[in-house]
């Protein structure tokens, strides 16, 4: 069988049923590894030895009957700024250049009960602060769909690991869009889930109000299976059918879709607003008492997260947005007619596919920058050379310490966030800059909930143009900023989005479509985006 | 250029920061700066005038739990992190200069 060509959960399931091992699975991986990872350099950090020994702890317990979920042995990468106890953990900064952490991130630990085994930890930029994975302390990443170009980022080694088989899936973390670009610049499939789906415990924080942990994946079927283990209660959550999954394959085509409200008896209403979190869990008569809440107070512990449900092959009276704003200037041509020819094709099935205005796009970039520096600069703090990392050598008294370990640990792109973040949180200019930025933020969430009001879901492009080359992007931070676009004012207003390679340029590069839906949406858009997958197969 | 970032801001942005520059760093950080203001400042195109300003989306409400400690004693594993350690302890280079 040849291993590597099968999609996460096909490869599960050949483990499951005895046709193949984790072990073959692990070494059919690093066979690629070898084979590949000179050239792409999608790791910061491979350790073969326990990835094979992990593999093999695995398979024991899969033939001891003790693990039998759908990922159970399935080789995994993981983005380097999510913590792995014992196994170093960078960041792709020089600052965590020797950072071995003491415990596990709490997705990573959800999907390693889930029987998943860790590679490595994947390339990324440093602390997530780019999108081309060229800001990494460690080296660039290529992208396997042309050799001359960035993978995207932050999480560009992530999405390069599973364009080029390097691995079965990934995690990324987006906090402006580090899962979805890169995935659209790979060819893969990449989701960032609403605001407080999966527990951020151990995801080092860069922006922390608009951080997710997301799945790079090859198929939709891999992205629903992941998000439900990562987005599971590691208390009861992982105990529970729907979690570790009994899930076998996709649903009959043609099925109906169950009318399942998300949050127990009342549905959640988009006009809540700020009480949003609060309604929910008085809804669900939850708790926020479980083990991931109490290691992130911002983990939802959603009920309403058996998203394998929705991979139904229907579009069927699915209504459709396309923001105009989305299409206008700046987009490359043929981006622009791959993702309209995405869209035609959901029409053709069924969809109500309609073009509106969405407006405020343009803020969201200037907002975006000042609330995610702003939260930068405050998270960036801790890394002061004193309990872990980096320490610079000749310093005679603390606070020249602080300033040489940071200046000599963080690169330009860091500091230069640093420094704008520590500007607009300045006493005179937080009022005029950070408070601003929060009010176009409510602004934006309200577009949203507009929208939503008369969408299932929104349609349009991850990024204006494919990946660019290779060097071309970091003299001008502010260029690069506005490739961020389409995808950071997801992250502004807390919603679910996925990107689903809908095609390529004229050079071979592939192109992202992208679906956004409300909060708490994510079902509405996985089955359309598992519909586009298997129309476009078709 | 509206915004002009003056040496004494970039002074005060490099205390607030923790964070040493060279002459060369000092100057692009002057420019980059200017120039990402410049660009936020099309924020004031808006009136945000009796907008709340949202720093989440969903309400954020402490969440507590019992005073108990759990995870075990991991000083050893904690420690090997250190830049420099001694008797169990972080070391810092001197805290007042001379």
């Amino acid at each position: 069988m040849e291993l590597l060509s099968l999609s996460a959960v096909e490869l599960g399931a050949a483990i499951g049923t005895g046709k193949a091992t984790a072990v073959e699975a692990m070494e059919a991986v690093l066979g690629r590894i070898a084979e590949a990872e000179e050239e792409l350099h999608c790791y910061i950090t491979i350790d073969k030895e326990k990835a094979l020994e992990r593999a093999q702890s695995a398979q024991r317990r899969i033939e001891a009957g003790e693990l039998t979920g759908p990922l159970a042995g399935v080789p995994m990468a993981v983005k380097d700024n999510l913590c792995t106890e014992g196994m170093l953990t960078t960041c792709a900064s020089r600052i965590l250049g020797n950072f071995v952490p003491t415990y596990t991130a709490q997705a990573v630990q959800n999907l390693e009960r889930a029987g998943a085994v860790i590679i490595g930890k994947t390339n990324m930029d440093e602390f997530a602060m780019g999108s081309t994975t060229e800001t990494s302390a460690y080296g660039i990443t290529r992208n396997p769909c042309g050799r001359e170009h960035v993978p995207g980022g932050s999480s560009g080694g992530s999405a390069a690991a599973v364009a080029a088989r390097e691995c079965f899936f990934a995690l990324g973390s987006d906090t402006g869009g580090s899962v979805r670009q890169p995935a659209s610049h790979c060819g893969v499939v990449g989701m960032k889930p609403t605001y407080g789906t999966v527990s951020r415990f151990g995801l080092i924080a860069y922006g922390s109000s608009l951080d997710q942990v997301g799945p790079l994946c090859r198929t939709v079927e891999d992205c629903a299976v992941i998000l439900e283990i990562l987005a599971a209660d590691s208390q009861d959550g992982l105990r529970s059918d729907s979690c570790t999954g009994n899930y076998v394959g996709s649903l009959a085509a043609g099925e109906k879709p169950q009318n399942q409200e998300i949050f127990g008896a009342e549905s959640h209403s988009p006009d809540s607003g700020l009480n949003a979190g609060q309604g929910i869990r008085q809804k669900t008569g939850q708790k926020a008492g479980g083990q991931a809440a109490r290691n992130d107070s911002t983990y939802l512990g959603r009920k309403d997260i058996d998203f394998t449900s929705a991979l139904k092959k229907d579009v069927k009276g699915m209504r459709i947005g396309i923001p105009g704003d989305y299409f206008g200037q700046g987009l490359d041509g043929e981006v622009r007619r791959v993702v309209l020819a995405a869209a035609e094709l959901l029409r053709k099935n069924g969809a109500v596919v309609e073009e509106f205005d969405l407006s405020l796009a343009e803020y969201a970039i200037p907002a975006y920058y000042t609330i995610a520096a702003a939260e930068a600069s405050s998270n960036l703090e801790r890394f002061d050379g004193i309990k872990y990392g980096y320490r610079a050598a000749d310093a005679e008294e603390l606070h020249q310490m602080y300033k040489k370990t940071r200046s000599q640990g963080f690169g330009p792109e860091v500091k230069r966030r640093i420094m704008l973040g520590s500007f607009v949180l300045s006493s005179g200019y937080y009022d005029a800059y950070y408070l601003k930025a929060l009010r176009v933020k409510a602004m934006i969430k309200k577009a949203f909930d507009e929208a939503f009001a008369r969408y299932d879901c929104i349609l349009g492009p991850v990024a204006p143009a494919t990946a660019p080359k290779l060097g071309e992007s970091l003299d001008d931070p502010l260029k690069m900023y506005l490739g961020d676009i389409y995808t950071i004012s997801v992250n502004l207003a807390g919603l679910p989005a996925i990107s689903v390679p809908c095609g390529a340029d004229k050079n071979g590069l592939p192109i992202g479509l992208q679906l956004i839906g409300d909060c708490f949406a994510e079902k509405k858009i996985l089955q359309a985006a598992y519909t586009y997958e298997q129309l476009k197969k078709a | 250029m509206a915004n002009i970032i003056s040496d004494e801001t970039i002074e005060y942005v490099g205390i607030l920061a923790k964070l040493s520059l060279s002459e060369e760093e000092r100057e692009q950080a002057k420019k980059d700066m200017g120039r990402m203001l410049d660009y936020i400042d099309k924020l004031n195109e808006l009136d945000t005038t009796g907008v709340e300003p949202m720093s989440h989306v969903f309400a954020v409400r402490n969440v507590f739990r019992e005073d108990e400690v759990t995870g075990g004693d991991g000083r050893e594993e904690v420690l090997r992190n250190a830049p420099e350690q001694k008797d169990d302890m972080f070391v810092v280079p001197s805290v007042m200069s001379h």
